[in-house]
């Protein structure tokens, strides 16, 4: 297995470096679909510029990212088209690594539930063999690696690509089980961005899957989990804060990064809902739906463990689409992430009621979001309502696109306990329906 | 008995006034006039009303005004300013084509202040202060605030008296959308002690102030030395018009000028209360033989003076001395070009620069200024104030300065970003320029999209970006004496001159329209709709697939609707449904 994913890595840093030397370069990073105001390479450089200038970054508004950022292309700065290869790459071998144990223990935990007769008896075909897992890992990492928004976002220089990779070391090192590990690095990865604070509940309901505690609120083994893993990944958050206050000796790094991501001061446009909303937003009002649109990313948590406590990843699948969709400053790149596990659900494909229009959807906005803000911005012949409804449109098709699979996966859950062909009292054919 | 009322009278007089021993604060006025063609044709015109007050205005209580505009001295004393400049302009002085002016302003409002190092909060003080004097000269100056206000380092220090230059008490700001009228000319006139009745300010008529190329009114308030040992300070206040006629729109395609042409009045006596009035007339001519003006009535006096690094001859008409009005009883004085009218030598300036935007689309853009240098062989500093609004972001790290091809370093920049919504950009270099060059400095920006309230009722017209602000000293061809303040001419003592090698020069350039994106402003309750059906839709896919769960299907027994089409069915004998 490892030879096709080297051969993938090769094809994939190609495909980088000739767009890097080409002249596509420089219109791709300026592309807002792929550049937002929180990780243009653009505002590195500039921040990185300030700072040479005996001025703090933080004390103007064009550069949001966090001190770590700054630590690490203060000396790599030069070679900053390899650091993002090098990302990509690391992320997809995370992931690949990740899909990896991933399948043995779905494949485990399947055998088991067949020799405890917990499924149903005409299921055969819907149960999953190891010849259909076994190249589930490569075309996990090959979907990430070869994806055009993954690609546009490296040739960007984009640090959602940084982002990326924290967030599948946090994926690796929870499917493999380490406790502090994964407190690191999901520490790491709420520091860098906020919203995967909401990745905790998936995490944390894996680890006890793993460790064989069940989830239940009497149980002293979960409260005692529970505490272990969240003070864990406090104290590496307070570790790294404390760790970025003293590069620049000043707390200035939190209202300007993570003040930002909550208030959207900066309405640049981008592939999300927040900045038309708030670029047309009575002012009496701001305040009230800036909150309700950040408590819009994080409420579907605890719904959604509460549903899927049986099923974590895939909790972890609809909690990145989530964060993806409705962040406050979304990117290509983050969209990028949660379609790169889409593999990992190919066999619930014959569940899916609108793959097709859905995908056609989003292949279509993708290509007319470069044609509309041509329009807009170059051309002056359209107005921003013309973007804005391609935004619309794409975030639905994604939102859309989400919900068909998790509607199936639940289809797949019902039909491998209630059996596949169903009958009716009568003894016709059943139909299923959402009640 | 009228004897010992006299007495007493006398006596209540020596104990009542106080401070009888020094007398009141002396104050003089002097006005003046400046008449200087320029290269292109064209004629500009600087009114010059200087009004001292030997007073200390901060400490000692003062109530009884003369000369000195109340209005203004209650604002020095309230507001403990030590310098106000504030200036509203309608045009764009031509450097090039018109010679370096004796006192540039930028288009639009420029106000500038430097407060006394006893103001405990300067914001405050300098935002109450741009208010009242917006309604001191109908000027919208409460459009200053903290987005447009910045406190430069190096460009604006003090231009008199000063001990502490802590640039934490300056604050300067530009209104560069501004537009000045009759409106702001009165109430500048009513400051005047002869207000318009009397002396050179009769001349100031709003018709054709206005029907001009170039109109600058401007206040300048600061404390100066009370004599030459500097012991004690007395306060100047100079109020000063420059005013330039074009040719084509005022002189008919005729170059020769008269001050009833301009004006449409002449002046008829001096104002009383002036201890100088004069009208100086910038006769000097490149070559000897070739005299450039013919002036009528003969002046009484000529006066040679070093003014900007080259030797001027004006003609002097002095409205104080008997012997002007003994031929007409009143003074208008002609102007004739005598040599003819292609043979004029463009004399360029030493320093000047030009501005502008580059760039297409709506998403980015550059900012370029070109400085030129056409000393033929001394080089010199020049500082360059830049202020560009928040919504315009500069990227630094795409600064550019280049001169003859080669990178050019600024040997100090002061870049201070700007913050959404609160303050703007600021930068502020230190350039040397190289002997006849130029110095081409760009600088890269983006456009922000801002929130539908904050554009202005006009959108598509554009967003105005400040003039910047060159401040250089420009080495002179010819050594210049420093003359005693209180005998040259006002028009030559503006600027303190430290010595007789170079004279300060204080340039703007053009302020530039830039667009920003613009959203649809007939939207905001479709953008709530359609965003927040977007969220619903996810919120309702959602809450149906974590609420609901699969059940087989039930055969329905049939709606209310196929139970009546059964009943009609029945009736008419079909077989029902």
């Amino acid at each position: 297995m490892a030879a096709p994913l080297v051969l993938g890595i090769l094809v994939a840093v190609t495909v980088r470096a000739v767009l890097y030397r080409s002249s596509l370069a420089g219109f791709i990073s300026e592309r807002v679909e792929v550049a937002s105001p929180l990780n243009a390479w653009k505002r590195v450089v500039e921040g990185l510029a300030l700072l040479d200038l005996g001025v703090s970054p933080y004390s103007g508004d064009v550069f949001h990212e966090t001190p770590l950022i700054i630590y690490l292309f203060h000396f790599l700065i030069e070679y900053s088209e390899l650091v993002f290869m090098i990302t990509d790459v690391l992320t997809a071998v995370a992931l690949y690594l990740a899909v990896q144990d991933f399948n043995k223990v779905v494949f485990k935990k399947q055998k088991l539930l067949m020799e405890l007769d917990q499924y149903a008896s005409d299921v055969a075909e819907l149960i999953r063999t190891p010849m259909e897992m076994h190249y589930i890992p490569l075309k996990v990492a090959l979907f990430y690696l070869l994806n055009p928004y993954t690609v546009m976002s490296c040739v960007a220089k984009s640090t959602c690509a940084i982002n990326n990779t924290v967030i599948a070391f946090f994926i690796l090192t929870t499917i493999k089980g380490s406790t502090l590990l994964s407190a690191i690095f999901l520490a790491l990865a709420t520091y860098q961005s906020l919203y995967p604070l909401t990745l905790f509940a998936p995490a944390l309901l894996y680890l006890l899957q793993r460790q064989f505690i069940p989830v239940k609120l009497k149980s002293k083994g979960f409260w005692l989990y529970t505490t272990q893993y969240a003070a864990l990944y406090l104290c590496s958050l307070v570790v790294i804060v404390c760790l970025s206050f003293f590069l620049l000796n000043s707390w200035d790094f939190i209202p300007s990064v993570y003040g930002f991501i909550l208030s959207v001061p900066d309405l640049t446009p981008n592939i999300g809902l927040f900045w038309y909303f708030f670029a047309e937003m009575f002012e009496h009002f701001s305040l009230f739906f800036v909150c309700v649109f950040q408590i819009n990313v994080f409420f579907y948590t605890i719904p959604l463990a509460v549903k899927l406590k049986e099923h974590p990843i895939f909790f972890l699948f609809v909690q990145l689409a989530i964060i993806s969709i409705f962040k406050s400053y979304p990117t290509v790149g983050d969209v990028a992430l949660y379609m790169a596990f889409l593999p990992l659900w190919s066999h619930l494909y014959r569940f899916l009621r609108n793959i097709f229009i859905l995908s056609c959807v989003l292949i279509v906005c993708s290509l007319l979001f470069p044609v509309l803000w041509h329009l807009w911005i170059y051309a002056g012949s359209a107005n921003s309502n013309f973007y804005y409804a391609i935004t619309l449109t794409f975030n639905v098709g994604q939102i859309l696109l989400i919900s068909d699979y998790f509607y199936a996966f639940l289809r797949r859950e019902y039909y491998l306990t209630h059996g596949l062909y169903l009958t009716r009292k009568d003894g016709t054919e059943a139909m299923l329906v959402l009640k | 008995m009228a004897g010992a009322v006299a007495a007493v009278l006398g006596l209540l007089l020596l104990l009542g006034s106080p401070g009888a021993s020094t007398g009141p604060p002396r104050d003089s006025l002097r006005e003046e006039l400046l008449l200087s063609p320029l290269p292109s044709g064209d004629l500009a015109a600087t009114f010059q009303f200087r009004a001292r007050w030997d007073s200390e205005l901060h400490r000692e209580g003062v109530s009884h005004y003369r000369l000195f505009p109340k209005a203004l001295g209650q604002l020095i004393s309230k507001y403990l300013v030590r310098e106000l400049h504030l200036s509203l302009t309608q045009g764009f002085w031509r450097t090039r084509t018109w010679g370096q002016p004796y006192l540039q302003a930028p288009a639009g409002a420029e106000l500038w202040v430097w407060f006394q190092d006893s103001v405990t909060d300067v914001d405050k003080a300098w935002k109450e202060l741009s208010n009242i004097l917006s309604g001191i000269f109908c000027a919208s100056l409460n459009f200053i605030d903290s987005t447009n206000t910045v406190t430069p380092t190096a460009s604006f220090k003090p231009l008199g008296l000063a001990n502490v230059t802590d640039h934490h008490l300056l604050r300067y700001a530009v209104l560069p959308r501004e537009v000045v009228c009759t409106e702001n000319l009165t109430p500048w006139k009513k400051l005047l002690p002869c207000g318009s009745k009397a002396g050179l300010a009769v001349l100031l008529k709003a018709e054709r102030l206005f029907h001009s190329s170039y109109h600058s009114q401007a206040v300048h308030i600061r404390p100066i030395c009370r004599d030459a040992s500097c012991l004690s300070v007395s306060w100047e206040l100079r109020q000063t018009l420059t005013v330039v006629f074009d040719t084509f729109s005022i002189g008919q395609g005729k170059r020769d000028w008269s001050l009833f042409k301009m004006f449409s009045r002449t002046i008829t006596e001096a104002c009383p209360l002036a201890s100088e009035s004069k009208i100086y007339v910038d006769i000097s001519s490149k070559t000897q033989e070739n005299e450039l003006l013919e002036v009528t009535p003969l002046p009484l006096s000529v006066h040679e003076a070093s003014v900007q690094g080259d030797r001027r001859t004006y003609a002097v008409y002095d409205l104080l001395s008997p012997s002007l009005f003994n031929v007409s009883r009143s003074l208008n004085v002609q102007l004739k070009w005598k040599r003819p009218q292609d043979s004029l030598d463009l004399s360029t300036p030493v320093l000047h620069a030009q501005r502008y935007v580059s760039g297409y689309g709506l998403q980015t853009g550059e900012i370029s200024t070109l400085i030129y240098n056409t000393h033929p062989y001394r080089a010199f500093p020049v500082i360059l104030l830049e202020t560009v609004p928040w919504y315009l972001r500069l990227y630094v790290h795409t600064l550019v300065i280049t001169t003859k091809g080669k990178e050019n370093k600024p040997s100090y920049i002061h870049y201070q970003p700007a913050q959404d919504r609160r303050r703007p950009h600021l930068l502020e270099m230190l350039i040397q320029l190289p002997a006849n060059s130029v110095t081409k400095i760009t600088i890269q920006f983006e456009r922000a999209l801002l929130k539908w309230t904050e554009y202005t009722p006009d959108p598509n017209h554009g967003f105005y970006v400040s003039p910047s602000v060159l401040s250089a000293l420009v080495p002179s061809v010819i050594a210049m004496k420093a003359e005693d303040a209180e005998q040259s001419p006002l028009f030559t003592s503006l600027f303190p001159s430290s010595d007789g090698s170079s004279y300060f020069v204080r340039l703007y350039t053009e302020p530039l329209l830039v667009n920003l994106p613009t959203p649809d402003f007939s939207m905001p309750y479709n953008v709530i709709c359609l965003t927040c059906t977007v969220v619903a839709v996810c919120y309702g896919s959602f809450y149906n697939l974590l609420t609901r769960t699969f059940h087989v299907e039930e055969p329905s027994r049939g709606g209310l609707a196929k139970r009546l089409a059964n009943i009609i069915r029945k009736v008419r004998g079909v077989p029902p449904l």
